[in-house]
């Protein structure tokens, strides 16, 4: 059990930003994120989109706004614990007990979700029945590579993940590419070698078509694509992939016994406390009157969220306000010179 | 201005006025019109803003901007008439659009 003065729940950067106000202030924290890298939605979403509205920066992109929040956490310790899912919240004296989807578990006085629009998770296919497949035979991500070998296999999607692995799995495989139009929005030299092995027949393409049912009792044995004129194709296969990107969800958030509404969590201006005690919630999932769902709001809410963890963190200290450009303390925390 | 219905998947209308140079997705948002969630705000980085137009108005409203259709590939059920309404400007001439939404948006 890792005990901790404060648990973050999500790595974006209002997470990032408030992981510093808590150890500007002489707090220790932790940071959980469901993705397996920096960064929430500046990275997964609009890595490359500018952004014109962070204080004191004209124009940034979301992976180098990210890189920048990371450098500002350079002087201090964290441990971020990435592609794990936060899945209980559970009250434990005046203590929160949290456990994640891989067996971590936390015990701290605070908890700051800072999750944004929820997780993300894979969008899975919708199909009648494909859920009692999910895992074994149709699959949203892939681990070993070699269980495929020599087996049929049928892509959906037309973004990187989908050709690079039809790419891949064309080596041993036999490996089918459905997608729902004639482009694909892949780099293009991946583009150009896909239609190069459908040319010698290593893969077999079939574009303008989408998934429309899955055949077999406890295997698949064959799926039915369907094009937009209706016409109906059956496909003999083993293993049916889906890449069709993230999606958000709220998750296991709604469970914590949180005040939500339209999947937002309701909090105070002064703490950013929900209705539990302990448990704060900032940035884009946090709702209150005048909601701004702006990165600087963020900012602003996770440095309230932080102070109000220190009376939990250390009941029997005073905290007191100070400044970075004079503060000995917190000066020493940065590891800079003070004059 | 634009009179603009939105059908939800349950088949429920919901028939608003909705300004010049507003989006869609807007028109929807600010109306309390359940079934568009626009969780990225109308960057388009997302596809949760998805709507069906009914035919004999896709081709009467803007061209896909570059990257929509990639967004759509993401969507619930893309279908040929798919659009990410948050990409679709409300003006005069779209008076009487009427869009249809997906089952769910995730």
């Amino acid at each position: 059990m890792i005990k901790t003065d404060a648990l973050i729940i999500g790595a974006g950067p209002t997470g990032l930003f408030t992981a510093h106000q808590l150890k500007l202030i002489g707090l220790d924290c932790e940071i959980v994120d469901n993705l397996d890298k920096i960064g929430g939605q500046c990275i997964e979403l609009y890595p490359d989109k500018p952004i014109y509205d962070i204080p004191a920066v004209p124009e940034c992109t979301g992976e180098e706004l990210t890189n920048n929040l990371i450098n500002q956490l350079k002087p201090f310790d964290i441990k971020f614990h990435l592609s794990e899912r936060v899945d209980e919240v559970k009250k434990d004296g005046d203590k929160w007990i949290v456990k994640t989807n891989k067996g971590t578990s936390f015990t701290t006085p605070n908890v700051i979700i800072a999750g944004g629009v929820g997780s993300f998770e894979p969008r899975k296919f919708s199909v009648e029945g494909h859920e009692k497949f999910e895992n074994k035979s149709i699959l949203y991500s892939i681990k070993d590579k070699n269980i495929f070998k020599d087996k049929t296999v049928s892509i959906f999607g037309g973004g990187d993940s989908a050709l690079d692995w039809a790419v891949e799995l064309s080596n041993n495989c036999n490996v089918n590419l459905i997608h729902r139009r004639d482009e694909f929005r892949g780099v293009q030299a991946t583009v150009d070698k896909v239609h190069e092995l459908t040319k010698s027949k290593k893969i077999n393409l079939f574009t303008k078509f989408q998934l429309k049912k899955i055949n077999g009792s406890s295997n698949i044995e064959s799926i039915d694509i369907e094009d937009d004129d209706k016409n109906i194709k059956n496909l003999k296969t083993d293993y049916v992939l889906g890449f069709f990107g993230l999606i958000m969800q709220l998750g296991p958030i709604a469970n914590w016994g949180l005040n939500i509404d339209k999947k937002t969590v309701e909090v105070d201006t002064e703490k950013f406390e929900t209705n539990q005690k302990g448990i704060y919630a900032v940035g884009d999932i946090c709702n209150y009157p005048g909601k701004l769902k702006l990165i600087l709001s963020g900012f602003h809410e996770g440095a309230l969220a932080a102070r109000a963890c220190f009376k939990l963190a250390r009941p029997n200290e005073k905290y007191r306000f100070e400044f970075t450009t004079s503060s000995k303390a917190i000066k020493n925390r940065l590891g800079v010179k003070s004059d | 201005m634009a009179k603009i219905t939105y059908i939800e998947h349950n088949g429920t209308n919901h028939t608003v006025d909705v300004q010049n140079g507003l989006t869609v997705m807007e028109g929807a948002v600010q109306n309390d019109i359940p079934g568009i969630d626009a969780d990225c705000g109308g960057s388009m980085a997302c596809a949760t803003c998805h709507v069906y137009v009914k035919e004999d108005w896709f081709d009467k409203i803007n061209k896909k901007n570059e990257g929509e259709d990639d967004m759509l590939d993401q969507a619930y059920e893309p279908k040929k008439n798919s659009r990410l309404s948050c990409q679709i400007i409300v003006s005069d001439d779209l008076d009487g659009l009427v869009v249809d939404m997906p089952e769910k948006q995730t």
